[in-house]
């Protein structure tokens, strides 16, 4: 018996696999019009393993992307980072930029029946969190009152402007947590963080550790007739070489940030199962750079750093290490948010103009041929990040720069980065959708703190910079930010306090069957209530 | 302080007829005159550094300015092959000769007083024989951060107590013939007696095993390698192994040569290894063979 009913199941799968190869020739047939209809399990790539699903509490890559289908916030934002409506249908900003008010959706239930109100929303932002998310008390310990002005309505007040406020109401920013559970507990030990209950269109069913996290369709959406799948399976792999194979047999339909190294993205772009795309990460951003310790010499020397920037080919590490993901970096502010200045100073790849700039700034060559010697720390992160610190040694000596690589391990990196015990390093940080939330910090003097990582790490300070990005994040007005930013731009680049290298693109192979998966600026981590399978 | 120095003791041209009857000890020298060949004129085959981009990247082998063809970053297999070719053996050698001098030291004096100091220094060897040796070394390595010394030491301190012991034996053995008995009632101090009595005559099977160690002393070097515990800065072939498994599927070339390189050196050594265990235990060997 079972095992007829294992051959009945072989024989579905081939069929299905059958069918998934015609899929795509299917598609291509033009006046094809295909229904968005209900049904379908995905099965999407863990890695690693999230600690804990409640969002509110945990909010590391993984946790994001699973938790961002069973808790929401009140907005998602565009592809341009233009805010959107989620949990809240609209809002209303005041002319002087201290006050918020948010209309939010009537409907809308917690998966334990409870409706979702005005009171849960400040429950979440005035007490919650400010409890246990560092980025979202930065957020609202700027906020003077938080109120529900009827059930459905609520109103934040600011001490002072903030540009980037409504940045702090996307989902893992602001996760909206349910009061009539969490209320005069203790957050962290609640028994029910074991079955997390938001109001997302995905409800926890089971974890089996180690193995995979299963959601289910929640029937009682807010959004009509949504979502479209009947479950997703997160699986976890731990090996790299195995989430290759899965995506390349089909039996995951998605991966995302860095489940697939750089060598295997040639590899599995040209899989006919799949789609490669690289968007749905502009909320993060990340850019990549040099950090250099503006301490030592000789890197206290602007010209020495801008001779670095000469002579780096930024496109080689593009195409040659990373594998043609990502885009060389040109200043401080990643292109795909808001406020990038591009007419900045240009730092072509040019030996020549490094090696120009480095004898004006008196590094002769001595007789070995060498300039000055500085040691580079080479960020323990992988293979990719080894390759990078060997390309820079050879680029840096083609200029005459001896630089001396050296190793460690991931606690050893951030102690010495943060202790200032280092020359060179690499590093890189996500931007949040805005200069004021994911920009500054690395460049204001205020942020220099020994012992603290992802700080003002390289000493850099220029209190014109300190001034602008600080009247920058104290309004609201985006154009008046704009000037603000585009200066402090201008003179970074001209400062070379970090060497950039690349804006970093993650790819997120997504099977073809499956549609609507990155429709937003947070990719990955949305609901996905609107993605559906194309069945055939 | 090689086989030449010990050849007059035995039989004149003994030695290198010994050593020439085996076909593949011969070879093996042969092999291993052309890496060091190799390694000695790496300056003059390719004066740029290893590391030098000079390549396209991704390059197969026999392209024109790649014979070998060139690794992910444009870096010319070849040069890296000849140049890590001189990380190999000086690791493998120095390593060897410093694990020798402990182990030979050891042994020694373990076997020549016995007793007390032979129990405290065979406990003492046992403890470093029940850690597995490559685990050893790769926790020496990451302690000491990866540096040529580092590993150097690393593996001189995982591969010494097996000599300890084959020394040990040695001099137990050799401890109680009759010229050292004479050389006590002649009134040799204990020093002179191991230095210029024993030790030249306990040479050969130590020289044997080294040299099989130098093999595995590269083995050793190139697995950390391998890992990305090599020192940063030099080109070695574990590390061109290592950093071209991730392409393995795109770009055989990078990986294979290496590869073949690290192979063809451990056997050419093993080869030369058997021969010298021909040519200096002769009754050893022939029992071997029958």
């Amino acid at each position: 018996m079972s095992n007829r009913l294992r051959h009945f199941r072989q024989t579905l799968t081939a069929a299905a696999l059958a069918a998934a190869l015609a899929a795509p020739l299917a598609l291509t047939v033009p006046g094809v019009a295909v229904a968005q209809e209900r049904g379908g399990t995905m099965n999407i790539i863990v890695q690693p393993e999230p600690p804990i699903l409640v969002l509110g509490l945990n909010q590391q890559g993984p946790t994001q992307t699973v938790a961002g289908k069973i808790y929401q916030g009140l907005l998602t934002f565009g592809f341009d980072l233009t805010p959107q409506p989620e949990l809240a249908e609209s809002w209303e900003v005041s002319p002087d930029g201290k006050v918020y008010t948010f209309k939010l959706v009537k409907n809308a239930k917690w998966h334990d029946g409870k409706p979702f109100t005005a009171h849960d929303v400040v429950f979440s932002t005035s007490k919650f969190l400010m409890e246990t998310h560092p980025r979202a008390r930065a957020t609202f310990s700027k906020c003077e009152k938080i109120e529900a002005l009827d059930d459905y309505t609520v109103r934040f007040t600011l001490k002072e402007p903030f540009g980037p406020f409504l940045q702090a109401f996307e989902v893992s920013s602001a996760p909206m947590m349910p009061k009539h559970i969490y209320e005069g507990t203790d957050f962290k030990a609640n028994p029910a963080n074991a079955t997390p209950i938001g109001t997302g269109p995905f409800k926890f069913k089971e974890w089996n550790k180690g193995s995979y996290i299963h959601l289910v369709r929640n029937d009682e959406y807010w959004k009509a007739g949504k979502p479209y799948l009947d479950d997703i399976y997160f699986r976890v792999i731990p090996d790299a070489a195995s989430r290759a194979v899965a995506v390349e047999q089909g039996t995951v339909q998605q991966t995302q940030f860095n489940d697939i190294e750089t060598f295997d993205v040639p590899r599995l772009k040209g899989l006919p199962n799949v789609e490669m795309t690289t968007k749905g990460y502009e909320f993060f951003a990340p850019l990549s750079w040099i950090e250099i310790n503006t301490r030592n010499k000789p890197l206290d020397d602007k010209r020495f750093r801008q001779a670095m920037m000469h002579a780096i080919d930024r496109k080689f590490i593009r195409d040659k290490i990373w594998f043609g993901l990502g885009r060389p970096a040109t200043g401080p502010v990643n292109s795909v948010t808001r406020f990038h200045e591009s007419n900045v100073r240009k730092y072509d790849f040019d030996p020549k103009k490094a090696e120009a700039l480095l004898e004006e700034a008196g590094y002769k060559k001595g007789s070995d041929g060498t300039r000055a010697k500085v040691r580079l720390l080479v960020m323990p992160y992988g293979e990719t990040w080894t390759r990078l610190g060997e390309y820079v040694k050879q680029a840096m000596k083609r200029v005459g720069v001896d630089v001396t690589l050296e190793t460690t391990d991931a606690a050893g990196w951030v102690n010495r980065v943060s202790n200032w015990d280092y020359d060179l390093s690499f590093n890189f940080v996500y931007q949040y959708g805005d200069p004021a939330l994911g920009v500054s910090r690395t460049y204001i003097s205020d942020n220099i703190r020994k012992g603290v990582m992802f700080s003002n790490t390289m000493g850099y300070s220029n209190p014109e910079v300190d001034q602008l990005f600080a009247q920058a994040a104290q309004t609201n007005k985006d154009e008046e930010r704009r000037q603000l930013y585009s200066a402090a731009q201008k003179i970074l680049v001209e400062d070379v306090p970090v060497a950039w290298l690349l804006e970093m693109e993650f790819p997120t192979f997504v099977d073809k069957r499956f549609k609507n998966a990155v429709t937003t600026a947070i990719g990955v981590n949305e609901s996905y209530d609107s993605v559906y399978m194309v069945k055939k | 302080m090689t086989a030449a120095a010990i050849a007059p003791a035995r039989k004149g041209s003994g030695f290198w007829g010994a050593f020439a009857r085996n076909k593949g000890a011969v070879i093996g020298l042969a092999f291993l005159t052309l890496i060091v060949l190799m390694a000695a004129f790496a300056d003059v085959l390719y004066p740029d550094s290893p590391w030098d981009m000079t390549a396209m990247p991704f390059q197969p082998p026999l392209s024109e300015d790649a014979l070998l063809g060139s690794d992910t970053l444009g870096r010319d297999i070849a040069a890296g092959i000849a140049h890590g070719a001189r990380v190999s053996l000086l690791i493998g050698l120095t390593s060897t000769a410093v694990a020798v001098l402990i182990g030979v030291f050891l042994g020694a004096v373990s076997g020549f007083y016995g007793g007390r100091v032979d129990d405290l220094v065979m406990r003492f060897t046992e403890l470093f024989q029940t850690i597995p040796n490559f685990v050893l070394a790769v926790v020496l390595v990451a302690i000491f951060t990866p540096s040529l010394t580092s590993i150097v030491l690393a593996i001189a301190i995982v591969s010494w107590p097996p000599l300890a012991r084959l020394a040990r034996g040695e001099f137990m053995s050799l401890r109680s013939r009759e010229f050292v008995h004479a050389a006590v009632t002649t009134g040799q101090s204990n020093m002179t007696i191991i230095w210029r009595q024993i030790l030249p005559n306990s040479l050969s099977p130590i020289i044997v095993s080294a040299s099989l160690m130098v093999a595995t002393a590269i083995l050793l070097e190139s697995s950390l390698s391998f890992l990305g515990l090599g020192d940063p800065n030099l080109m070695s072939w574990g590390y061109m192994v290592g950093a071209a498994r991730t392409v393995i599927r795109q770009a055989w070339w990078m990986s294979f040569f290496p590869g073949i390189a690290i192979l063809l050196t451990v056997l050419a050594l093993n080869l030369v290894g058997e021969g010298l265990n021909d040519a200096l235990n002769p009754k050893l060997a022939r029992k071997g063979r029958s």
